[in-house]
């Protein structure tokens, strides 16, 4: 691959708004994020925290302004649409995984059938990625015989089986009980101090404060601040920012 | 891509249905000769029927004799309906008492009844039992009187009289009032949180007011009785066996559905629900009326006016045993004397997708109306 | 280590009640439950009094004797008549290895169905022959679970899968027969008739519309207008009208919609035509229903892997969707089975038929009660069966999709 013909920022948004119905839940969004970097997000809920990076991967469809990743433009071609999902790695806060079928299964899906991988090939990779989120042993279980925090860490696996370039994380502790929590942040950690784009929607402040390159705070629909770790924990420039800090901290 | 496949699937249905059509032209007008029209519907149809509501004769038209059909299965249809709903009621809440035996006769019940095709049941109680039953003169005669026979069953009934059209305006005062007491005592209960037995003040309100009626008017209704005169039986009001075999069939076999629905609607309330309104301290009976019944009755109602209309649409068995139901009158009898086949069945058609469609209404009605708003 | 010793384990308390005091929880708790389990007892010797004494003492049961080949084969022939027994046995084997394959483990459920032969072998008006057969059929059932669930587990999926779909065309083959004469020759769907036209009936109307079903559902579904008003169209049309409208339309009617140069079409299809078309819209709602209890999550995250639409319905969506309507299915079928009873009103000699044309013969005036009480135990007995194993099933294949929506 040539580096050189790369574009700056893998993921850009420029004056993105949506609607649901009347209710504006995203307001003017602009935000470029470069290869490698760690991003969180943060804000109260309902503040379109989820709805801005489902719209990344076009789970949620915009209706004005542009989004670009990887220098594919979503719009409503559907080639496109698969192109940008294909590098694109979501983690979900209800897991989502495919309860008929074995944890393996759940891995090697997407690899078979989308990238056209040979069954053992993609079985080994997916072993593999057992190993690096820490349950090779649950290779052959079904989802629901497995514990919240196991079943997350599947889903980063089954995730990060397509080899993607971004991965996106909507509040992926927020529904397991606290034991289970460092689990899956461990797993985090590692993916965020290897190369990859990741965009993490989250409630843990200290994960937050440990890995961000940038903190995204959102408020109502809009960006209210940007900041790198440092500055947005010490000093927030906005007001609604100290405001939300103070409510959290 | 979506437009090919659209236009694809349009293409095929237009394409089926034109083969079709133009066939059915084809061999219409060039084997038959027959135009497509309904005015046969104003001719004199020629045929007898052997019950009716409204007056009819063999010099009546088809037109006549279909209303005649579809009033007859609309009788069926609501006897049938008013004696499952009970007898289901009555076993689904059985089904789920307290007592080993009752419950075990009422899961019996609801399993035989449940696998056993309708025409059969039709079949074992006109043929087997209603037609074996002995001829009029040695008619059995049980308390009421009634008389059961071949023939049908008589029962006593009241005749009008001049003062029964002045009753029926004394009842509908009744339902007047009655109801107008429920919504006051309604609007009552939501301004000041006192709880009534609103449907019970209302019952009593409409039965005293039909009580004073009664007594007010000289007697709106003399009650006639069957009585055996010879060979006969006259008085009373009479029944086909073809009308009570397939009343009977068709509400024992829905009234196994009913009762299902009814034990599954109760059981479907979550225990937690009873815990919680006992916690809160109520009694059994108070939590019964004002949390489970209320949340049941969302669950249940709706498959019941689904077994309503498939009760309704059950009536067509009628053909089996020849009462001369809307499916009988129709694409039977005037079938075979007009030989209009297109045009009868599409309105045997027409009519029972508006009752469907009309039940579907009530349906949409309902589950908008009341059931539980959730986010 | 521990600090305090651990606490003595204590066996639960046994409760020992004498069965005077049993009997007195069950049915004599306090008054009203006493009046409730007399009025019982009365409602039973009630209705099995005179029940018993017509069963027993009055009713004609030679009738079934003398009539049983025609009541359970019609016409078909009597040399031919173990092709029937080979397609039954194929049919046990094949549905006792998907539910070995499925369920992995015996349950409640499959053991109703397994002894089912073993309860019809005691109608008392079966002979021999059928007694053998019934057997027969119930150790089929056995091997063929057997080797469903314990067999090589790797191909045995797609074996089932391929076997199941191959049954019915198979079965039909071997009923036609394909030669001019000797054992296979050929017997024409006119003489089908009895039990034998109504299962057939009942399993080529549930195997067709199954597939005509999921289409239906899917197309309800879509997003392309013409498609999804086309399917509503169709399954509110026939769910709308009675299938003895539908029945009456396709023996009288297709003459009118066929080109006269086509050769007259059999009875036995046309009302089978109608029966898969009815079924089909009846299908397509229970697939509907189990498609909506996928959560939306499961489509999300199929999407965000890149998998595209049809892969998503293929893979994650229908296998899930199709394996939790799996106890209604059975159900439409018991209810398709009741259903085809109604071919008798348009001519046609099913089991119901058969027992009217039974009842046409002089000789046997008067047994109405007799062939109807018979056709009603035999339904009875399939579908209860049916029934009972579908709900233990039902416990047995909950999925879990309640919890991962949580």
């Amino acid at each position: 691959m040539d580096a050189a013909a790369k574009p700056e920022f893998i993921i850009e948004c420029t004056n993105v708004s949506k609607w649901f119905g009347d209710f504006q839940v995203l307001k003017d969004i602009n935000l470029k994020v470069r290869m490698g970097e760690v991003i969180v997000i943060l804000g109260p809920s309902g503040s379109g925290k989820s709805t801005l990076i489902r719209s990344i991967n076009r789970l949620e469809e915009h209706q004005t302004g542009r989004i670009v990743v990887d220098g594919i433009e979503l719009t409503h071609d559907l080639k496109n649409i698969h192109e940008v999902r294909k590098e694109i790695g979501m983690v979900f806060q209800q897991f989502n995984l495919f309860p008929h079928l074995t944890c393996m299964r759940n891995i090697t899906l997407a690899p078979m059938q989308v990238r056209k991988l040979k069954k053992e090939e993609a079985e080994e990779t997916a072993m593999q990625l057992l190993e690096r989120v820490g349950i090779p042993e649950q290779a052959d279980k079904y989802p629901l015989q497995l514990s919240g925090g196991q079943q997350q860490r599947v889903a980063i696996a089954r995730a990060l089986a397509m080899s993607p370039k971004i991965m996106l994380f909507d509040e992926p502790t927020s529904a397991l009980d606290p034991e289970m929590i460092k689990e899956v942040l461990d797993v985090m950690l590692d993916l965020a101090r290897s190369e990859m784009t990741l965009l993490v929607v989250t409630h843990e402040m200290g994960f937050a404060r440990e890995v961000a390159d940038r903190l995204v705070f959102m408020d109502a629909g809009e960006i209210v601040e940007i900041g790198d770790s440092q500055g947005f924990f010490d000093n927030p420039t906005a007001e609604r920012t100290k405001l939300f800090l103070e409510q959290i901290l | 891509m979506g437009w090919f496949w659209q236009a694809l699937a349009l293409l095929g249905a237009v394409g089926a249905v034109f083969f079709l059509f133009n066939n059915m032209i084809q061999e219409l007008q060039t084997q038959r000769n027959i135009v497509f029209s309904y005015g046969w519907v104003g001719q004199v149809a020629g045929f007898d029927i052997s019950e009716s509501l409204i007056s009819y004769d063999n010099g009546s038209t088809y037109g006549r004799a279909i209303v005649v059909g579809i009033l007859n299965t609309l009788q069926v249809a609501i006897v049938a309906i008013v004696f499952a709903t009970i007898m289901g009621l009555f076993w689904g809440i059985v089904s789920i008492s307290t007592n080993y035996l009752a419950r075990r006769i009422a899961i019996v019940y609801v399993e035989v009844f449940r696998n056993v095709p309708l025409l059969v049941l039709l079949y074992f109680w006109y043929q087997g039992l209603f037609l074996q039953l002995p001829r009029l003169a040695d008619a059995i005669e049980l308390p009421g009187p009634t008389f059961l026979s071949i023939r049908g069953l008589y029962i006593p009934w009241g005749i009008p009289t001049d003062s029964w059209n002045g009753y029926l305006l004394a009842l509908l005062l009744g339902v007047l009032c009655g109801a107008g007491l429920v919504v006051f005592l309604r609007q009552r209960e939501i301004r000041t949180g006192q709880t009534y037995f609103k449907t019970l003040w209302g019952l009593g309100v409409f039965l005293l007011i039909a009580l004073f009626g009664w007594i007010a008017l000289p007697a709106p209704l003399t009650l006639s009785q069957p009585v055996k005169e010879g060979l006969r039986i006259v008085g009373g009001n009479a029944y086909s066996p073809e009308f009570i075999s397939l009343v009977t069939a068709l509400s024992v076999y829905a009234s196994a559905y009913v009762a299902e629905t009814v034990r599954g609607g109760i059981l479907a309330i979550h225990h937690g629900q009873q815990e919680a309104s006992f916690a809160l301290g109520l009694t059994r009976l108070q939590s019964l009326r004002l949390v489970i019944l209320p949340q049941a009755m969302r669950v249940i109602v709706p498959p019941l006016i689904s077994e309503y209309l498939s009760l309704t649409k059950s009536t067509s068995l009628a053909v089996a045993v020849g009462y001369p139901d809307f499916f009988h009158t129709t694409a039977k009898t005037t079938l075979n004397q007009t030989g209009r086949e297109v045009e009868v069945f599409l309105m045997v058609m027409m009519v029972y997708l508006f009752l469907s469609l009309a039940t579907s209404a009530l349906l949409n009605w309902y589950n908008s109306h009341f059931q539980i708003k959730e986010r | 280590m521990r600090m305090t010793p651990a606490p003595q384990e204590l066996a639960p308390p046994i409760l020992r009640r004498s069965w005077p005091a049993q009997v007195r929880t069950l049915f004599f708790r306090n008054w009203s439950d006493t009046l409730i389990t007399l009025a019982s007892v009365t409602f039973i010797v009630l209705l099995l009094q005179p029940a018993l004494r017509w069963i027993l003492i009055t009713a004609r049961w030679e009738v079934l004797g003398a009539n049983l080949a025609i009541l359970l084969r019609g016409r078909y022939e009597a040399e031919a008549a173990w092709r029937i027994w080979v397609c039954l046995g194929l049919i046990a084997v094949s549905a006792a290895m998907a539910a070995g394959t499925w369920s992995g483990k015996f349950t409640k459920g499959f053991g109703a169905i397994l002894i089912l032969p073993l309860v019809l072998i005691l109608i008392p008006v079966f002979n021999a022959p059928i007694r053998l057969g019934l057997l027969a059929l119930s150790a089929l059932m056995g091997l063929g679970f057997v080797l469903g669930a314990y067999g090589p587990q790797t191909h045995m999926g797609n074996v089932t899968v391929a076997l199941l779909t191959l049954i019915i065309p198979l079965s039909l083959v071997l009923l036609y027969g394909f030669a001019q004469e000797g054992p296979m020759q050929v017997t024409p769907p006119r003489i089908w008739g009895g039990l034998l036209l109504s299962l057939i009936l009942a399993l080529t109307g549930i195997v067709f519309s199954y597939p005509l079903g999921v289409l239906l559902a899917l197309g309800r579904r879509s997003k392309l207008p013409v498609v999804r008003i086309l399917s509503v169209a169709y399954i509110e049309f026939v769910r709308g009208v009675p299938l003895i409208a539908l029945l009456f339309m396709a023996v009288v009617m297709l003459e009118l919609f066929v080109p006269n140069r086509f050769p007259t079409i059999e009875g036995i299809v046309r009302v089978a035509v109608a029966l898969t078309l009815f079924s089909a819209a009846y299908m397509a709602e229970n697939v509907r229903a189990g498609l909506a209890t996928i959560p939306a999550g499961q489509v999300e995250a199929t999407w965000a892997l890149g998998l595209n639409g049809i892969q998503t319905m293929v893979f994650v969506v229908l296998p899930q969707a199709l394996k939790a309507i799996i106890p209604v299915t059975v159900n439409q079928f018991i209810s398709l089975f009741k259903d085809t009873t109604l071919v008798a009103l348009v001519g046609m000699l099913d089991l119901v038929g058969m027992g009217r044309a039974v009842l046409g013969n002089p000789a046997w005036l008067g047994t109405h009660k007799e062939i109807y009480f018979f056709i009603g135990v035999l339904f009875w007995l399939l579908n209860y069966s049916m029934s009972y194993g579908s709900r233990k099933l039902e416990q047995r294949l909950d999925t879990g999709i309640e919890q991962s929506r949580a």
